[in-house]
């Protein structure tokens, strides 16, 4: 390269110490890469980030830029200091939809390394916060010529501004004994049902599908997703008795009495005196505590399905929300019953859409209308699974009892009809 | 280019991940019986069909250039059987039908300078934000303050030392992206937004600026005859989530946006429900390239938390049984005015007990 490189002193420092750094790994496309149009695009992009680090600012900027047919799914950044730095002045990522469970092979990495580096800046990132594939750093015209490149061997944009986002699964069912679900059925059930959606954004702010196999929720459902889906169970806990005695003469009675039987949160569980576990399932909340601890011994039950969280976000702008229970349990075998769970999804996303505020999430929304008020616009029952307790201040006008109650009595002979077949 | 010359777009929306999963994890789906995990980095998971997979985990810079990328997929094909995924934290996980290419694997990785580890009760991969690399908001880098961190937490990344996994997560403004994390370490603005006055009318949409601000701080004004935006500053709560609809409105400042550090953020439901991570020190410079402030503030949270905690507790369960008093005995961090929530929904987190650990 000819051209003057910038000086780096503070990021050169971020080259030192055992951690991989993405310093020297964009030194390495300023440096070796065999194509000038990366070399400048490195330098530029280093210079202005330098720039940053001395000054303590950011100096990128917003605007609209997207691929035709679509309105979102790119983030436009224009460079505040192109005059300074002109070859990374266009500086977009692009937002891909991963495949559900994030799985690849090497050859399809390759490739979308060889499109990545015919058009953008050679840097990737695998996965951003909400999901994404993040093509980090191309043109606005090239924005284009990527995404036409590999759409064609199937690769679609996820979401950017309000709108449907791009959703998130676990491995799940695909490598862990805990999975109660099918999350990546689940997962491209709802989100493919909402590309266009995702694709123009015409919502009142960002809307999350996230989906967990078990309750350990590894990926945040609850605490993340404005639509979480998490797998649990309803029959007994799996104890194998004897890979119970054998932790124990492994680990030793006191290990299991500290780490299993009292961890238990609603102390269903006891050890016998022979060694034997004895769990009271009814009161088993579904933690995973002690699952998490006996992988071998104990396992989920096999009569499965999920749990629906709705309106869990973070900080902006009521400060964060968790999900709140909306369905305690469906089961997700059939057909129609995934498309229960997606006609759910259209019944929020549609009352959302018409009663939520501009910028406002689902879960704030909720919080400013009220559960009642929202479970009666999406057509669900009230449940006691979806309180902590009932209320507490005696503040509310209570006319419509009687009706209330029957509708309760008339819901459970239809239940105790509909189990009996 | 005209428009005729344009492609339609192929809706696809999320590919099905089925075609890139290992065979041997396609035959087993919904199967597995257990997993185990042999040593740091590595797990063994065992299906009822007597079937295995070992997978390699291993933490890298998370933005890839090509090259690395390009790496990563060698080793996938000379050392392990071409079938990866990644984790939500960024790691690569390498999926293996045989327990002998595991070794070579490592080997591997570690000779490329990638770290193998983040199972088990290590000191996870810090997720992360974007930074001053790429976003148009932050307050601070990304990428930096977790090289930086991670180049100190790195033999906690390749042991499992601790009582239960660590999940840190950091976050470059107060508003959005960054999760909850067993210790979080978020910008926290100190002084209300600087603005262009001139620039407003012409840039910012006003009344959704107004309609932005928690606390109702922002209201419409005239300066020098020009309609712009004023805020009350003895309302005002620094969160600068006036700043992304109102770039006038520079919320971020080479003083005086400084990181704050949360503690026992947890989304898991295992022995207790979710938690929300909670203030504990606030007040650290934002300093650029290493940060040194921050992470020491991480290590003696880290350093508590390992010796005090007892196993299995994440950072939340092991304060709920000590109390906060102690953990800032223990941490040796200060508790101020400022740890206690001020408002009208606080009083759900005043002790209104005589539950006092004396």
């Amino acid at each position: 390269m000819t051209k003057k490189m910038h000086d780096t002193p503070m990021l050169d420092e971020l080259e030192k110490g055992p951690w991989p750094s993405f310093i020297s790994g964009i030194k390495r496309l300023r440096d070796q890469h065999d194509d000038e149009r990366i070399n400048g695009l490195a330098n530029d992009l280093l210079g202005q980030l330098e720039h940053s680090y001395e000054t303590r600012k950011g100096y990128w900027k917003g605007g609209t830029v997207s691929v035709y047919g679509y309105g979102g799914g790119i983030i436009p950044r224009f460079s505040e200091v192109a005059k300074q730095f002109p070859e990374s002045k266009e500086f977009h990522t692009l937002r891909v939809q991963p495949p559900a469970g994030n799985f690849y092979t090497t050859d399809m990495l390759r490739q979308l390394a060889d499109s990545w580096e015919k058009w953008g800046s050679g840097l990737v990132t695998f996965h951003g916060q909400t999901g994404n594939i993040m093509f980090i750093g191309a043109t606005t015209e090239n924005t284009q010529h990527f995404f036409d490149e590999i759409n064609d061997y199937g690769w679609d944009l996820g979401g950017a501004g309000p709108c449907v986002r791009t959703a998130m699964s676990c491995v799940g069912s695909a490598r862990c004994e805990q999975s109660c679900a099918n999350e990546h059925k689940i997962h491209r059930s709802l989100v493919n049902n909402f590309t266009d959606d995702v694709h123009r954004p015409a919502l009142p702010y960002k809307f999350k599908f996230k989906v967990s196999g078990c309750p350990n929720d590894c990926v945040n459902s609850i605490e993340r997703a404005d639509f979480a889906v998490i797998g649990t169970w309803r029959d007994e806990i799996k104890v194998d008795q004897a890979e119970v005695k054998s932790f124990i003469e492994n680990k030793g009675r006191q290990y299991v009495i500290d780490n299993v039987i009292t961890r238990c949160p609603t102390n269903c569980m006891s050890l016998r005196d022979d060694d034997s576990l004895e769990i009271d399932d009814r009161n088993c909340v579904k933690c995973m505590h002690c699952l998490n601890v006996m992988v071998k011994a104990l396992s989920p039950g096999d009569d499965h399905g999920v749990t629906v969280l709705l309106g869990g976000k973070r900080t902006l702008k009521i400060g964060d929300l968790m999900g709140t229970v909306i369905v305690p349990f469906m089961k997700l075998d059939t057909e129609e019953d995934y498309e229960r769970l997606v006609e759910l999804a259209e019944e929020t996303i549609d009352f959302w859409a018409e009663n939520g505020l501009e910028h406002e999430r689902c879960g704030e929304m909720i919080e400013r209308i009220g559960l009642v008020n929202f479970l009666e616009g999406i057509g669900v029952e009230v449940d006691p699974n979806m309180v902590l307790h009932p209320r507490e201040s005696s503040y509310v006008r209570m006319d419509g009892w009687d009706e209330e109650a029957e509708k309760w009595f008339q819901r459970k002979v239809e239940e105790k009809a509909a189990a009996a077949g | 280019m005209a428009r005729k010359e344009m492609r339609t777009p192929i809706e696809s929306g999320c590919p099905d991940g089925f075609q890139y999963m290992h065979p041997v994890m396609i035959k087993n789906f919904g199967q597995w019986k257990y997993h185990e995990h042999p040593k740091p980095g590595v797990l063994r998971h065992v299906a009822h069909s007597g079937d295995e997979i070992w997978t390699v985990k291993a933490g890298t810079q998370r933005i890839l250039d090509v090259f690395s990328l390009r790496k990563l997929c060698e080793i996938g094909d000379k050392y392990a059987d071409g079938h990866v995924r990644f984790t939500i934290r960024s790691n690569i996980e390498y999926m293996i039908k045989d327990e002998a290419k595991v070794q070579p694997l490592i080997d591997a990785l570690e000779e490329a300078g990638f770290v193998v580890g983040g199972t088990a009760n290590s000191v996870a991969m810090i997720s992360h934000t974007q930074g001053w690399l790429h976003c148009d908001i932050p307050g601070t880098d990304a990428s930096g303050v977790v090289k930086a961190m991670m180049d100190e937490l790195i033999e906690d990344f390749k042991n499992c030392r601790m009582p239960n996994r660590v999940h840190i997560t950091t976050s470059c403004c107060q508003i959005n992206c960054g999760g909850q994390g067993d210790i979080a370490i978020n910008v926290q603005h100190t002084k209300p937004p600087k603005i262009n006055h001139d620039l407003v009318a012409n840039v910012c949409e006003r009344p959704s600026v107004v309609a932005r601000c928690p606390v109702a701080a922002i209201r419409p004004a005239q300066v020098n005859g020009k309609p712009t935006l004023e805020v009350d500053e003895k309302k005002c709560i620094c969160c600068g989530a006036c700043y992304p609809p109102c770039p006038p409105m520079q919320i971020n400042d080479p003083e005086h946006t400084k990181l704050a550090v949360w503690v026992g953020g947890n989304h898991s439901n295992a022995r207790s429900k979710p938690s929300f991570q909670k203030l504990v020190a606030a007040g650290i410079p934002n300093n650029p390239p290493r940060w040194p402030e921050a992470t020491a503030v991480v290590k003696q949270i880290l350093k508590s938390y390992e010796q005090d905690a007892k196993d299995w507790e994440r950072v939340n369960d092991w304060i709920d049984r000590i109390g906060w008093p102690r953990f800032f005995e223990l941490t040796g961090l200060p508790f101020t005015k400022y740890h206690i929530d001020n408002w009208r929904g606080s009083r759900k987190s005043l002790n209104a007990s005589t539950y006092i650990r004396l």
